[in-house]
């Protein structure tokens, strides 16, 4: 503070020095250099490479035993059963779920406590624990009734004979893909905002047409992410249903592995590709599902990656020829 | 366009707007206090208030939105909402309040268009969805609505592609599409950006002179002045004053009046 007048002289200096003689008008802006991100990205690089190539040489994971197994008409009943039971369930559970969410956000104070308590109860409890009770249940209950609430029955079903596995698997995997399913409906209908509700109201749309077109539509978008997540633990949750002894993907390749002790490992990888490529195709469609229901919410839709390639390949030529004339 | 359509557009014959001594409370806090209001057959009238006075809840009352814990509204005679028990009132089923409101147009401040339908879709869904229409009818009343608001080019598109002004045009077309006897106007132009306030009071001025009876909250005071056939003067919930625009814009006699113009102006 003791000279300001020489400081303010010797900034304005300062700049001068720095200006090229060149005019920076015409002149490209050289990117910054970031060599940390290079050296990560090598090092990632080489620990992929030592993990695929493990994966590759190491007799241990037995490659030829896989190929031999994969397609093998039991591993593929067994995923005929996984994809019965993971599409009944996720209907089923959905279905459930939207009921429940109806009950939820209903302004009946009985129907509120109904669902809260039922999801409260189906989370709480283990999905083995569902399981294995229910294929226990027609020891408890012997015969199902259609009838008057403690009055008269109509028919009756004897038990034994309607709970086979793939009911039991189907209920038990259903009554917990319902709970969890109902939150995600709740929230997705929470999501839609008041005003659409109150314009819904205002046109006097019909109460079902306000839901099915209006709220649902809008609250999808939020939903399907959340579901398909809820879907993916479901298709990996029906491999529980080997200790309800209906034999699955996971559950074939369980019994063949006690037959064959030696294929344990090949017949493990087995199961993960194919749930895998189970999984990749349920990401698929929920990303042109997605792409459906964002119609309106944003100005332009995501591109597919079709369209994003094409844009890419355009772009990169487009930087190549003006690389190529600077 | 068809001959058919045109007619459905010709039929539509402007309501009278009884509001009868209507209270309302959110939890202890008294919105509305004793409200009368008549408003006769294509009037357009506009209310007037410092935020908070009760004029959007008034507004809402009209199309039983909110419920009023005392009073009733009426339009061409007909009770919103309830209906005479003996010597009571008795609350509606939704569905019988829904079919009312299918008469009576509501323009929001937020426009509240549905985001997931084209333009044509949103104007064309409520007589659609209410059965009044089929819906090759539906869309060229659309169509022509949307013409009417100069949006004939946006037919296609969905409403977030739409600038502010335009997205309350289709709301006002919408409106139109329910051939509503009463026009409800929420504070049409609070959302917008200056430059586009004009043009949606430009609509809203072509359907006054249609002969629609209008009820307008705004802010917008020398709109009032030149489309109102009546001001009404909202504070705490009590018309404090009503009368033509150049008796309560240029001569208020209440000084809570005075005080809210001078504010504004």
């Amino acid at each position: 503070m003791s000279e300001p007048s020489g400081a303010a002289v010797s900034l304005a200096a300062v700049p001068h020095a720095d200006v090229p003689s060149k005019s920076l008008a015409a002149q490209r802006v050289l990117p910054l250099r970031r060599p940390g991100r290079w050296i990560a990205t090598a090092v990632v690089l080489v620990l992929v490479a030592q993990f695929v190539h493990g994966l590759v040489t190491n007799p241990f994971y037995q490659w030829d035993r896989w190929g031999y197994w994969f397609l093998r008409p039991t591993i593929l009943d067994g995923l005929l059963i996984t994809l019965q039971v993971t599409a009944y369930s996720a209907v089923s559970g959905l279905l459930g779920g939207v009921l429940l969410a109806l009950a939820r956000l209903s302004r009946s104070p009985v129907l509120r406590a109904v669902s809260w308590t039922y999801v409260w109860a189906l989370r709480s409890i283990p999905l083995i624990v569902v399981l294995i009770f229910l294929y226990n249940f027609s020891a408890l209950y012997k015969t199902l009734s259609v009838g008057i609430p403690f009055g008269p029955a109509f028919f009756s079903f004897d038990e034994s004979k309607l709970a086979t596995d793939m009911v039991v698997a189907v209920v038990g995997l259903s009554l917990n893909e319902a709970a969890y399913a109902a939150e995600v409906v709740r929230g997705g209908i929470l999501s839609v905002d008041q005003g659409q509700h109150e314009a819904a109201a205002a046109l006097g749309l019909p109460k079902s047409y306000q839901f099915r077109k209006i709220v649902f539509p809008q609250a999808l978008r939020s939903i399907i992410p959340n579901y398909v997540n809820q879907l993916i633990g479901l298709i990996k949750g029906t491999s529980l249903v080997f200790y309800v002894s209906l034999l699955d993907l996971f559950g074939s390749a369980q019994t063949m592995g006690s037959t064959y002790p030696g294929d344990i490992v090949p017949l493990l990888l087995v199961v993960t590709v194919w749930y895998l490529i189970l999984t990749s195709v349920v990401s698929v469609v929920q990303f042109y599902v997605e792409r459906h229901y964002a119609r309106g919410a944003t100005r332009t839709l995501p591109p597919t990656p079709l369209q994003k390639l094409r844009t890419g390949l355009t772009d990169l030529r487009a930087r190549i020829r003006r690389e190529a004339t600077v | 366009m068809t001959a058919d359509t045109l007619r459905d557009l010709a039929d539509v014959e402007a309501a009278t707007v009884e509001v009868h001594d209507v209270h309302k409370w959110y939890g202890t806090h008294r919105v509305l206090d004793g409200v009368d209001l008549t408003v006769r057959p294509g009037e357009v009238t506009v209310i007037l208030g410092p935020s908070g006075s009760g004029k959007s809840t008034l507004l809402r009352v009209v199309n039983h939105l909110e419920k009023p814990e005392i009073g009733h509204v009426s339009i061409n005679g007909e009770l919103i909402g309830v209906k005479r028990h003996g010597e009571r009132l008795k609350e509606l089923s939704e569905r019988a309040i829904l079919t009312q409101r299918g008469r009576i147009g509501f323009v929001f401040q937020n426009f509240n268009l549905f985001p997931h339908l084209t333009v044509l879709d949103n104007v064309a869904a409520a007589p659609v969805a209410t059965g009044r229409l089929g819906r090759a009818r539906a869309q060229d009343l659309a169509r022509e609505l949307l013409g009417r608001v100069g949006l004939a080019d946006k037919t296609g598109a969905y409403p977030r592609q739409l600038s502010g002004g335009q997205q309350q045009r289709v709301a006002i077309a919408r409106a139109l599409a329910l051939r509503p006897g009463v026009i409800l106007f929420d504070e049409p132009t609070s959302a917008l950006d200056p430059e586009l306030v004009g043009e949606v009071l430009a609509v809203i001025k072509d359907l006054a002179s249609t002969g629609t009876t209008l009820l307008i909250v705004t802010h917008e005071i020398g709109f009032a002045r030149e489309i109102a056939d009546r001001v009404v003067f909202i504070d705490g919930g009590r018309i404090v004053e009503q009368g033509t625009p150049a008796e309560v814009l240029d001569t208020p006699r209440h000084e809570r009046t005075r005080d809210f113009l001078s504010k504004v102006l």
